[in-house]
């Protein structure tokens, strides 16, 4: 066996298991710990395939933001274990069907994979990219051969802004802000009064 | 194949001196370490009284919103990479193209980049 089969296996190994620990780990912050390093592992097989740049990418976009999102979200939710653990038998028919439906269709895909092979009979076969880097070979499609797909992931990150911006921002009302502009346009005449007063009468206001 | 993965084995072996530290430093402090143990030292300690509650707590959503516009343009730049490596490697006569599809990608994100700075949703209050 060579050195790459053994790290193939080790990746592959490590990925798996943290899978399953991502959803049988009981504190959900640990999960989420749990899917970092299945994506750190899952890039490493990125790299053995030749495509770096997807790893790079599922580091930087995967473990870099939304990792952390979900730590957000699972810090945010006010975990109750046993409010959690209430409803698991209720559920257990909806999550059964779901699980069992998805089965089927893996199943099906693996059937027809080994039976017809990955790509279909009449797929074009993809340009041979083996001496370009790898961020070169997507860029020289992406942004002319695959442009509306390109333009339509530019409105979905738009809508996703907007989405964001809408649902969770809320003015606060009562809350003193600091306006720097305001500040730095005072002029001693608007900021101050200068006030003759006699001796010994005091100021009215 | 193996000379493009040689290019990682620095990588490796960082991995597996991280591994080998960090193993080491939990066995050695497994072995070697004295022990007494006692509840009072996992307590969480709150200047001389007991914790009022748990450390687990609701907190605002507006971390959310920055984490989640911060996703949003790391993604911009991840697709803003390939296309600054390739441009000028492309034909001549689809260079303008891919230079204005790459400028219409940004001009859409500059609109949500515009409202989400007039709505205040980059401030702090």
């Amino acid at each position: 066996m060579d050195l790459q089969a053994i790290a193939f296996y080790l990746l592959a190994a490590v990925t798996v298991i943290s899978g399953f620990l991502v959803i049988t780990a009981r504190n959900p912050v640990h999960s989420v710990l749990f899917l970092i390093m299945a994506f750190f592992t899952a890039a490493g097989l990125f790299v053995m395939l030749g495509a770096e740049f997807l790893a790079m990418l599922l580091i930087v976009v995967y473990v870099g933001a939304v990792a952390v999102l979900f730590l957000f979200v699972v810090m945010m939710l006010d975990v109750d274990f046993t409010q959690l653990r209430e409803g698991f038998a209720r559920y257990l028919p909806i999550g059964m069907a779901v699980g069992g439906v998805l089965a089927v269709e893996m199943v099906m895909v693996a059937v027809t994979v080994a039976a017809n092979g990955a790509a279909g009979k009449n797929a074009a076969p993809a340009a041979p990219v083996a001496d370009l880097p790898n961020a070169e070979a997507i860029g020289r499609v992406l942004y002319t051969d695959y442009i509306y797909f390109f333009q339509a992931a530019g409105l979905v990150l738009l809508v996703a802004m907007i989405g964001a911006i809408v649902l969770t921002l809320r003015r606060r009302p009562g809350v003193r802000r600091q306006n720097i502009g305001d500040q730095v346009a005072r002029t001693p005449a608007s900021g101050m009064k200068i006030v003759q007063i006699k001796s010994g009468e005091g100021l009215s206001e | 194949m193996n000379g493009f993965l040689l290019q990682y084995l620095p990588i490796v072996i960082f991995l597996g001196i991280a591994t080998v530290l960090g193993l080491g430093f939990i066995l050695a402090a497994a072995i070697l370490a004295p022990k007494a143990p006692d509840p009072e030292k996992l307590s969480a300690y709150e200047c001389g009284f007991n914790a009022f509650d748990d450390a687990r707590m609701k907190f605002d959503v507006r971390f959310y919103l920055v984490s989640i516009l911060f996703i949003i343009f790391d993604l911009e730049v991840a697709f803003l990479f390939p296309w600054a490596v390739s441009l000028m490697k492309l034909p001549q006569e689809v260079q303008p193209f891919a230079f204005w599809s790459m400028m219409t990608f940004l001009g859409v994100l500059t609109v949500g980049f515009i409202y989400e700075w007039k709505k205040g949703a980059l401030e702090w209050e």
